[in-house]
């Protein structure tokens, strides 16, 4: 690859979408996984509420991040727009049409619309298989093509993705990691999606090879016209490749709006402590910056915090935060598409790392 | 070297058109792993020459006359009515106790034992992958019930059911392959839902669900392919152990029926006579001993040619093996080549013996 620096894939936003522009529209989404307990009888005890009440739209030809920490349900919401698992409430709207707990049968037409891309290079390609089966599988499921016409497709993807065509009959284990995600990329890229989810697609790949992916998605999507939901922990990988960014915490939305509002001017106690703890570049700018430092650990998703799920560890958090939870709404000053759930949002120029200090004293 | 010279010789290399190179599969490199495995090529050789001697068998009989059956009266006893040893009359392995021709009756018992063998085997690999893989990868309510099943099947007296089948029908070869193969699915069955379980919780699996395949394909294109090494490694360890079930209902009285002859009945024949007629003895237990055997020595070289770094039980033996196989360089080659990088396949336990 000839340009190896990643290049800012993001384009303007509109600022009101139209209703025909959003490709997915998520609504009111919940997904709680059921806890039996021992014994015989294995009744539920309880429910890990891995996503409750989710809402958001990802727009034609552009890009949603979903960013969060760990065990906040970003990837539990991927699978339940993908249809991989069934939906507790809420519904999945994908132009205009629902497809929320369809039935294999029904969903089928929509699986070609809707591709996924894997974290783990290594797992989410089947060791035993060739990389030209793989890549292949997509025309093989939807009876697409076959035979000499899906060799043909399958090594011009390949050539797409930046891989060697003439390595369709090697094995995933003869690639590097890289590789390995451009040829998920190609297997998802095959049945000419119009929505890619990309469930952390370069966490495990080091940074080199993560700006070639990324630029590789980025070509992909101003060819084919894709939209992503990328999905990714690295606020500078989302910041980078994202128009519009959501924020989630415990399974609820925090924060979300255009990338820059949320970045530049982050009203979400959350976000803001995200976005003090990521690592800058720039040593003087590193020096420079203040740490929000959050006390506690993030709290089970089986027994969450009532109110605001974010209030025990919320350096502004009042009495009202845990009885009474923050709804996603426009703060005032800020734009019609920037949504933040706070009762007492972040104001421009208040320091948080102050407000963190103090309670550490 | 000029600048000019480089840039050629980059272009040249640019140029080139690279190959289509194949990537060996899985089978491939355990083939090539397994040619240097001398024990394994021994135990081929010693299957290969059982089948073609169980196939030839009524060649043999044609050019000694004898065939399996016929009693020789007049030659194949001696006047006291005892079997003749090895060697007289052109017995070559002597004679049984009513003037059969010994190693006639060997070759064919080959036949069934073999053929017992691997239908059996055959007829309970099916099904035991079938069935284990249905109840690994459906879950819920199906596996409960098709595990529970297996269970059943594992705990249940074999001796006593082929004891009542045979009351109840008279036996035959078609209750014998039944009965082996339904007391054999059930171990291989839980080994391959064992795997199965582990195996469908893997990324790739759900990469293959998001593109809208369903579960026969899943379970047939993407996990059975996982599985076949364990298969092939267990199956060819449960020829033996059904070549042995075989000998021990015909022994017991249960199995092929006379005149059919069968290691089994022929050992059980040579009870009453042991004593006068070693060889009626020796040459059935040498043909059951050295067919099991070698069955087992190639399921271990295979289970080793698949996994090159299982290490021998024997650490002593395994150290000598490596230190004479490393001067070879194509051994070495093959040790080095893409083996480490494939993901081990789970290593079996043994199969219980029923």
């Amino acid at each position: 690859m000839s340009d190896t620096l990643p290049r800012d894939a993001a384009r303007p936003v509109p600022p009101e979408a139209a209703e025909d522009d959003v490709l997915v529209r998520v609504d009111k989404l919940v997904k709680h996984f059921p806890v039996r307990g021992g014994g015989l009888i294995r009744r539920t005890v309880g429910q890990v509420q891995a996503v409750d009440g989710v809402s958001l739209v990802v727009r034609r030809g552009q890009t949603l991040g979903l960013v969060g920490e760990t065990g906040c349900g970003k990837s539990t919401l991927a699978r339940c727009i993908a249809g991989l698992i069934p939906v507790t409430s809420g519904t999945v709207t994908f132009e205009g049409r629902n497809i929320t707990n369809l039935s294999r049968r029904a969903m089928q037409p929509f699986r070609r619309e809707i591709q996924m891309i894997f974290q783990d290079p290594y797992g989410s390609l089947n060791p035993r298989r060739r990389v030209g089966a793989i890549i292949g599988d997509p025309f093989a499921v939807h009876k697409t093509a076959k035979g000499a016409a899906r060799k043909k497709a399958v090594q011009e993807l390949m050539e797409r993705v930046g891989l060697n065509p003439e390595h369709f009959n090697r094995f995933p284990a003869e690639f590097s990691g890289g590789q390995r995600q451009r040829i998920g990329v190609a297997r998802a890229l095959a049945l000419r999606p119009k929505l890619i989810i990309c469930d952390e697609p370069v966490s495990a790949l080091d940074v080199s090879i993560q700006a070639q992916v990324l630029n590789l998605l980025a070509d992909l999507q101003s060819d084919f016209g894709l939209s992503y939901l990328f999905i990714a922990h690295d606020l500078e990988v989302v910041r980078h490749v994202s128009n519009d960014v959501t924020v989630m915490y415990l399974g609820r939305v925090a924060e979300s709006g255009p990338k820059d509002q949320v970045y530049e001017t982050s009203r979400h106690p959350y976000t803001a402590a995200l976005l003090s703890a990521a690592p800058a570049a720039d040593p003087d700018a590193a020096a420079e910056r203040r740490r929000i430092i959050l006390t506690g650990d993030v709290p089970s998703p089986i027994n969450p915090p009532d109110g605001c799920r974010f209030h025990p560890r919320c350096p502004k958090a009042q009495e009202l935060c845990g009885q009474q939870e923050p709804v996603l709404e426009v703060k005032p000053g800020d734009p019609a598409t920037h949504l933040t759930a706070c009762h007492f949002p972040v104001q421009a120029g208040e320091s948080l790392a102050r407000v963190a200090g103090r309670d550490r004293r | 070297m000029s600048l000019s010279s480089l840039e050629f010789q980059a272009a040249s290399a640019e140029s080139a058109p690279e190959q289509a190179i194949e990537g060996r599969s899985q089978w491939q490199l355990t083939w090539r792993r397994l040619l240097h495995d001398k024990v394994a090529i021994a135990s081929i050789v010693v299957i290969l020459v059982m089948v073609i001697l169980a196939i030839t068998a009524p060649l043999f009989a044609s050019l000694t006359g004898h065939a399996p059956d016929q009693a020789f009266t007049n030659t194949g006893t001696t006047s006291t009515g005892a079997p003749v040893g090895p060697g007289t009359h052109g017995f070559l392995l002597g004679t049984d106790y009513i003037g059969r021709d010994l190693f006639i009756r060997i070759l064919y018992g080959a036949r069934i034992s073999l053929f017992v063998g691997i239908v059996t085997t055959a007829i309970a690999t099916l099904a035991g992958v079938s069935i284990g893989l249905i109840a690994g990868y459906f879950g819920g309510w199906v596996d409960t019930v098709l595990a529970r099943f297996i269970d059943t099947v594992l705990a249940f007296p074999y001796i006593v059911l082929a004891l009542a089948l045979a009351a109840i029908f008279s036996p035959s070869l078609t209750i014998v392959i039944g009965v082996i193969s339904f007391f054999s699915w059930a171990g291989i069955s839980r080994i391959v839902r064992g795997q199965t379980l582990s195996l469908k919780e893997k990324e790739y699996i759900e990469a293959a669900r998001s593109l809208g395949a369903g579960p026969w394909r899943i379970m047939f294109i993407d996990i059975l392919p996982n599985l076949l090494g364990p298969v092939l490694v267990l199956a060819t360890l449960y020829i033996p152990i059904a070549v042995i079930f075989e000998a021990t209902l015909s022994f017991l009285g249960i199995g092929i029926p006379e005149p059919t002859p069968s290691w089994g009945s022929i050992l059980a024949e040579a009870q009453n006579y042991y004593t006068v007629a070693w060889w009626y003895v020796v040459f059935p237990s040498v043909a059951l001993l050295v067919t099991t055997l070698a069955f087992n020595l190639l399921g271990d070289g295979i289970r080793d040619a698949m996994d090159p770094r299982t290490e021998r039980i024997f650490a002593a033996g395994s150290q000598r093996r490596r230190s004479r196989r490393r001067p070879s360089v194509v051994s070495a080659f093959s040790a080095a080549g893409p083996s480490a990088e494939f993901p081990d396949p789970p290593r079996q336990p043994m199969p219980p013996t029923p």
